[in-house]
């Protein structure tokens, strides 16, 4: 214990010491509150699957979609130090595309449906080069960027499906949505885990990483070295876009319909403050993938245990807003450079008082 | 009690984790003296001087202010016990007017009568013979007005203790005579003025007294006329000077039997006016001309760092075309930009991170350099160069400016280029880190690098290049090459004058 604790604070806070403190504490208070939350059962579902199922099942299972955009949204925040807000609306897109191409084949198969989900995810991707061109090319704050497509993205979704809401039952889709048959885990934390080791892969056989921090600490420095800040960029808007398709076909997947008004509906919020939570600069710059999908376990975590609370669900934003403040302060650059002059004071202390032993 | 001490620090100590920044420094101030701090990087100096502010709290010693031994608590502590510190970068704000920025953040009441405080600044502005007006916005005076208007600002402040922390770095030789008059003036005044500078030659003009620190230890205090200029660097060093003079003993007629690396005919940029310039294996040439001249521009338009506008380019006889950086780097071309600040290091990255980068960029972004063959590159640089960093993860922005710039040119060297541009590579860093860059340039040289260099200080590129381009008004006005190298020449040739 004494050497994680020590890890964890090794040269004052590292990143991750908040996100990880933040899920034990959470963790101890469900277990004060209740011993029995944590407990993870075998039930059958309506397939007459043998699955999982469980508080902490349903966190990390319903976290999934906000997870994935978490990881794009950590990348646009490095390279461009600023966010995108229009994930919920480009997902409703996705959705629908998905939809689309599988309601305009005449028999679904697991190839139509990966057909489906790859034009879903040109689709994205093509709207995230047009949030990419606006802020790389044409210098635009990405805020005000990508407000553009969240104000109209529901409307073209809209359009894509005649404006209706078409229900699309499907064994792949409830597969994707839920379980495939004779896997116990539910299939989206398993996209979540390939999406994270995917981008896991691209850092470690790229140097993407490396320019996409230079580009967001010192974009001038970074050009005269050669890195392209435009194509870095706009690169972390496309991937942003893979990864807004993945969360809108999952989305999709688990309610077997497509309702643009409602897929994924406020989840830009939250995959910022996943973001945030993580230890990410929203300035940009220094990034930890991983930090921004433990910060929407934790989003998760925070809305299922309010739950289990019987917190009504209007009052549940009031209390997440309140855990949220003290994450964030608790994470600020002042509170952070106060407890690492606490810390190197208890070990000037430890080390006088150890020396003082020695002397006698 | 002619002398009275103003300021005395008595054993001061400090300590970061794993340094001893001060080791029981001592050092005293007199009323109505000029008195230099000098030191090369990391000798403490910003350390003392970060005590005295309130920046840091010392571990041990103690301050006396008037012979009351006083604590200081935080900046704005020490500003209302009279210790004002002008930085060298100006930290008031360009977007206000001059008045709005002398009275900005001091205790006033809540009603602000602009007027009262407009006459009051233009009479203050007056007295000191600034050449601003209250109402001008700060942004638009001068770097050099705007230093003095932040040093009338301590003043109006009652200060008694007034600290400039490399003042003169970003000003032109008018500029620092203004400075200095206004220095001397407030010594005039009775306040005790602490100077930090890298310029040895400004040390002598305005200085009385000097004290030297080394390694976070007091060297000696001494007068500034009984004290040659030789002995106090090497005092600054801790080691006899090497004789200089022969450092630069180019062999111009080799070299002019080497094949031509790189010309350029009317190349220009959109910052740069039409110039021709080429450059052979293995020699050095510098760039010079005063600030403003274009030097910098035209080594930006070699290396396609600004919009290339025309000209031919060609390298190793061969024509080619450069309008972006990595074209260039790609042809062998490494350019150590001016400000190292902006367009150097990645603050936040890592020393590895950051020396590797070029390298990374030039192999492209699906050949990364895995971690242990960077960490085997930093490890190496980081010996070659001496870098004094406490690892090779520490973040860049957290080591001292010669450092930093060292850093920069581990970036450039392990490119392994052709042909290297240092614009400006020892600015702001100490004379021991000078003379180990000039020396890496004349060494890198003999092994066969084309090398630009250019310097503000005109006798460190007479003793690295055998041949100077001079500049002015973004043209180039001369070139001198063998026995018309000398500064007199140098003068003349910048001011225009033929004879």
């Amino acid at each position: 214990m004494k050497k994680i604790g020590r890890k964890l604070f090794r040269g004052g806070l590292g990143q991750l010491t908040i996100p990880i403190i933040a899920i034990a504490l959470l963790a101890v208070f469900n277990l004060i509150r209740d011993p029995g939350f944590f407990s993870i059962g075998i039930a059958h579902n309506s397939d007459g699957n043998a699955v999982l199922s469980g508080n902490i099942i349903s966190i990390i299972n319903g976290a999934s979609e906000l997870a994935i955009l978490a990881i794009g949204m950590t990348l646009v925040t490095a390279a461009c130090g600023g966010q995108d807000i229009s994930v919920g609306a480009a997902a409703a897109i996705a959705g629908s595309v998905f939809v689309k191409v599988l309601k305009s084949a005449s028999s679904v198969s697991g190839g139509t449906v990966l057909l489906a989900f790859l034009l879903s995810c040109v689709v994205a991707m093509l709207f995230g080069a047009f949030n990419g061109t606006l802020v790389a090319v044409f210098k635009i704050q990405p805020m005000i960027a990508t407000l553009i497509l969240y104000t109209c993205g529901r409307s073209i979704a809209y359009w894509i499906n005649g404006g209706a809401t078409p229900t699309i039952s499907n064994p792949i889709l409830s597969a994707i949505g839920g379980f495939i048959p004779g896997i116990p885990i539910p299939t989206p934390v398993i996209i979540v885990v390939v999406m994270a080791i995917l981008f896991k892969l691209l850092f470690r056989f790229t140097s993407l990483e490396l320019f996409t921090q230079s580009v967001g600490i010192n974009g001038a420095a970074a050009r005269l070295n050669g890195v392209d800040p435009t194509f870095i960029k706009l690169l972390s808007f496309v991937l942003l876009g893979a990864c807004v398709s993945a969360a809108g076909c999952i989305g999709v997947s688990r309610l077997g319909l497509i309702n643009h008004e409602t897929l994924l509906l406020d989840v830009e919020m939250d995959a910022i403050l996943a973001v945030a939570i993580g230890g990410n600069s929203l300035g940009g710059g220094r990034f930890k993938i991983i930090g921004s999908i433990l910060g929407a376990y934790i989003i998760q975590t925070l809305t299922i245990t309010l739950y289990a609370m019987k917190v009504s669900s209007t009052n549940v934003k009031a209390y997440k807003a309140i855990v949220i403040v003290l994450l964030v302060v608790i994470g600020s650059p002042v509170v952070k450079q106060w407890f690492t002059k606490l810390m190197m004071r208890l070990s000037e202390n430890r080390k006088k008082v150890s020396a003082k032993g020695a002397e006698e | 009690m002619q002398e009275e001490c103003l300021l005395t620090m008595r054993g001061i100590d400090k300590r970061f984790p794993g340094v001893h920044a001060l080791n029981g420094v001592d050092f005293s101030l007199r009323r109505g003296e000029i008195h230099a701090l000098m030191g090369e990087n990391g000798a403490g100096k910003s350390t003392l001087i970060k005590v005295l502010t309130g920046v840091y709290q010392m571990d041990g010693g103690e301050i006396r202010l008037d012979g009351e031994s006083i604590v200081i608590r935080s900046p704005e502590d020490a500003q209302n016990k009279g210790i004002s510190t002008v930085y060298q970068e100006i930290t008031l704000c360009p977007n206000l007017t001059v008045s709005e920025n002398m009275f900005i953040g001091r205790k006033s009441g809540i009603v602000i009568r602009h007027k009262d405080r407009e006459k009051r600044a233009d009479e203050i502005l007056q007295k000191l013979g600034i050449p601003a007006r209250s109402t001008q916005l700060l942004g638009n005076c001068s770097l050099a007005v705007q230093q003095m208007v932040a040093i009338a600002r301590a003043v109006d402040m009652q200060c008694k203790v007034l600290i400039l922390d490399e003042p003169t770095s970003s000003l032109d030789d008018n500029e620092v005579k203004m400075l200095f008059k206004l220095m001397r003036d407030l010594r005039g005044q009775g306040v005790g003025i602490i100077f930090v500078t890298h310029f040895l030659e400004q040390v002598y003009e305005v200085s009385d007294r000097i004290t030297v620190l080394r390694n976070g230890e007091l060297v000696g205090e001494y007068l500034t006329e009984e004290l040659p200029q030789v002995q106090l660097v090497s005092k600054m060093i801790g080691k006899e000077l090497e004789e200089l003079s022969n450092l630069g003993d180019s062999e111009d007629v080799k070299i002019m039997q080497q094949e031509v690396f790189y010309e350029a005919k009317e190349l220009s940029s959109s910052e740069a006016m039409p110039f021709d310039f080429s450059i052979r294996r293995g020699e050095v040439n510098g760039f010079t001309g005063l600030l403003g001249s274009g030097r910098s521009e035209s080594v930006r338009a070699i290396f396609g760092a600004d919009k290339v506008n025309g000209g031919t380019v060609t390298v190793k006889g061969k024509p080619v075309k450069i309008t972006r950086p990595i074209e260039a780097m790609k042809h062998g071309i490494g350019y150590l930009a001016e400000d190292r600040k902006r367009d150097g290091i990645i603050a936040d990255l890592s020393v590895r991170e950051n020396i590797i980068l070029a390298l990374q960029v030039m192999n492209g972004i699906f050949k990364p350099i895995s971690r242990s063959e960077s960490e085997a590159f930093a490890d190496e640089y980081i010996k070659a160069l001496n870098i004094k960093t406490a690892s090779r993860e520490t973040p860049v922005g957290s080591l001292s400016g010669g450092n930093q710039q060292k850093v920069i040119l581990a970036r450039w060297l392990l490119t392994h280029p052709d042909y290297l541009i240092l614009d400006e590579p020892t600015r702001g860093i100490d004379v021991g880190t000078k003379l180990e860059i000039q020396k890496l340039v004349l060494k890198l040289s003999e092994e066969g690098m084309s090398i630009t260099f250019i310097s503000s200080e005109v006798e460190e590129m007479l003793r690295t290049c055998s041949r100077l381009i001079v500049m002015r008004d973004r043209h180039i006005v001369g070139e001198l090459t063998g026995k018309d190298l000398n500064q007199t020449q140098v003068m003349k040739t910048i001011a225009g004058g033929e004879a």
